[in-house]
């Protein structure tokens, strides 16, 4: 008997590392190798001609500042319109995730199948949709202007909340898994016992819901931002040039422009805002688990 | 309950006190239950309006190249939903790719989470933070490095690349969402079946297997979700692979055909079979 415990335990001692070993090596090559190779862009400087561009590596931190102060204006407004977008997805969300996870009986899964549905209708698609519903010749443009909302020849389409609103549709559901998940797990008896101990509900929520579903509250918010932060799709479609946000900034310098030093360099401002943003959140939070 | 003990302390039996409070608890209840339910419905509502319009609008007959306002009721798009090859071939190259990538990182990433749960080791920490870093790389970036590492190797973009660019993505999903979902579990229950006798394999099959299983369903579905609906990294690294979200941002440049609606549509259909019929099997077998 003792014997076979030794030889497990010397088992379990290599058996993790196995067990990370291909997801790792994959990440390794799929995805560290091509930013390192794109962080040296960001640093390189461009020469050659306009056809035949060379790059070379040059400590080049210019390329930051320049993008920096030549697209400022884009990178508050992402920054703006991502965090709207996810504290609305925060607020609308929970309410949903709740009911699906305490209070519909036998109709759970078929709930939670529901809300996932629609998003196997691809996102340009929703987002089209979205185009049909906000015109300016329909229903919800004239509903709002014959109850004095909008103002006459006032228009969704093409304004700031149209994107905002796209934004947090295409990602709402990114918050309501994780919160569902973490108020799944919870277990209900412990919410017997604060009713017992005569707690009202609403402090049962605060003081037993909420911290526990914390990790999803941390998670949703983090899968809805960060997406939705680098989105161009939702400012191409539902915006105009003054709802430009650095995604379509960036998309345009790496695939039409073609200044890829420029676009690098803003690849890893944006990268470093959300890592930033992220450390901050979860530290106020206080939690140790991210996800 | 102050204001029970305010009004009259001493007014009846504790009993009948007690069901004053319980009664008034299971009334405000009601409302809060009532309001709560009411906002759910609300957003299950808003979540399903575009679908509404995707629906509505595949019976369209639109005047012009764009499918986006209402025209007339039609049947004529529903008779032929294939009527652009181009169309279908994008439907069904997605379709194939989101298998492919979601079956390769489901093994890689629930391996990687299982471990990440089940056991201590040197480094865990470090591959918990690694894993958030894909997670925090806009898609864009994504992409674009991608494309940098397939044009220096000489891979020719197309099917294989995108593959590689899906699966790159989907592991973190994958892996933080199983382990998300598998770590509150009671991992005893494991070590009870190996004193109890069962090997490691039945262990596995028995106890470790139906524990885990539904954390990777819900991962797999995401993943297939995210794979199927990737247009940014998709659009750096297909070459001449046309994949169905690609096909749709080509179209709202030239002209939108209304049978883009109707197979999204038949796509909804489907998976709302699906469910049902997970949801049947699942009610016949209460495990």
């Amino acid at each position: 008997m003792a014997g076979v415990a030794t030889s497990g335990r010397q088992r379990s001692r290599i058996a993790p590392y196995l067990m990370i070993l291909p997801a790792l090596a994959y990440l390794a090559i799929f995805f560290v190798i091509p930013f390192w190779s794109l962080f040296r862009t960001s640093l390189s400087t461009s020469g050659g001609s306009v056809y035949l561009p060379t790059l070379t590596f040059a400590w080049d931190f210019g390329n930051y500042a320049e993008a920096f102060t030549t697209y400022q204006e884009q990178i508050f407004r992402s920054l703006g319109y991502a965090l709207t977008a996810t504290v609305v997805c925060l607020l609308i969300s929970y309410p949903l995730a709740y009911v699906i996870a305490f209070k519909s009986g036998r109709f759970k899964s078929l709930l939670l199948g529901l809300v996932i549905l629609p998003f196997f209708v691809t996102f340009l698609i929703r987002t089209l949709a979205w185009k049909t519903i906000l015109a300016d010749d329909g229903v919800v443009v004239s509903a709002l202007g014959s109850i004095g909302l909008l103002p006459e020849e006032g228009r969704l389409l093409s304004t700031s909340w149209a994107v905002i609103g796209g934004l947090i549709y295409n990602w709402v559901i990114f918050m309501i898994l994780p919160l569902y998940v973490s108020l799944e797990k919870i277990d209900a008896r412990l919410l017997e016992a604060s009713r017992d101990l005569y707690s009202s509900s609403f402090r049962a929520f605060r003081k037993v819901i909420l911290p526990l579903s914390m990790p999803g509250v941390i998670a949703g918010s983090m899968l809805v931002f960060i997406p939705a932060v680098g989105d161009f799709i939702n400012a191409d479609y539902l915006g105009s040039t003054q709802t430009t946000m650095i995604g379509n900034v960036i998309q345009k310098q790496f695939l039409v422009v073609k200044d890829y030093p420029a676009a690098a360099a803003l690849s890893f401002m944006l990268m470093a805002l959300i890592l930033a943003g992220v450390l901050s959140y979860t530290k106020a939070l206080g939690t140790e688990d991210l996800v | 309950m102050s204001t029970v003990a305010s009004t009259g302390p001493d007014t009846g039996p504790a009993e009948s006190r007690a069901r004053i409070r319980s009664r008034r608890r299971l009334s405000s209840g009601k409302v809060g239950d009532f309001v709560l339910r009411a906002i759910a419905a609300l957003v299950m509502l808003y979540i399903f309006l575009p679908i509404f319009v995707i629906v509505l609008f595949s019976f369209n007959k639109p005047v012009g190249k764009f499918n986006y306002t209402w025209q007339g009721f039609t049947l004529e798009n529903w008779a032929d939903p294939f009527k652009y090859p181009a169309l279908t071939e994008a439907l069904q190259m997605s379709l194939v790719v989101a298998a492919v990538s979601t079956a390769i990182a489901l093994v890689l990433g629930t391996l990687l989470a299982v471990a990440l749960v089940r056991q201590r080791f040197r480094g865990s920490k470090g591959v918990e933070a690694f894993l958030v870093l894909p997670l925090t790389a806009p898609e864009v970036v994504l992409g674009a490095s991608l494309l940098t590492l397939f044009l220096d190797l000489g891979w020719a973009s197309g099917f294989t690349t995108i593959v590689i660019a899906h699966v790159a993505f989907q592991i973190s999903f994958i892996a933080l969402t199983v382990r998300a979902r598998v770590r509150g579990f009671d991992w005893t229950l494991e070590d009870a079946s190996l004193d109890l006798g069962a090997g490691p394999v039945r262990t596995f099959a028995k106890v470790t297997l139906p524990l885990i299983v539904p954390g990777i369903v819900a991962a797999a579905m995401l993943s297939f979700a995210l794979s199927l609906d990737d247009f940014i990294i998709t659009y750096f690294v297909s070459g001449s692979t046309v994949t169905y979200p690609l096909y749709v941002n080509a179209a709202t440049k030239a002209a939108v055909p209304p049978q883009i609606d109707v197979l999204a549509t038949v796509i909804l259909v489907v998976s709302l079979a699906l469910l049902a019929l997970g949801t049947l099997y699942r009610r016949k077998r209460p495990v």
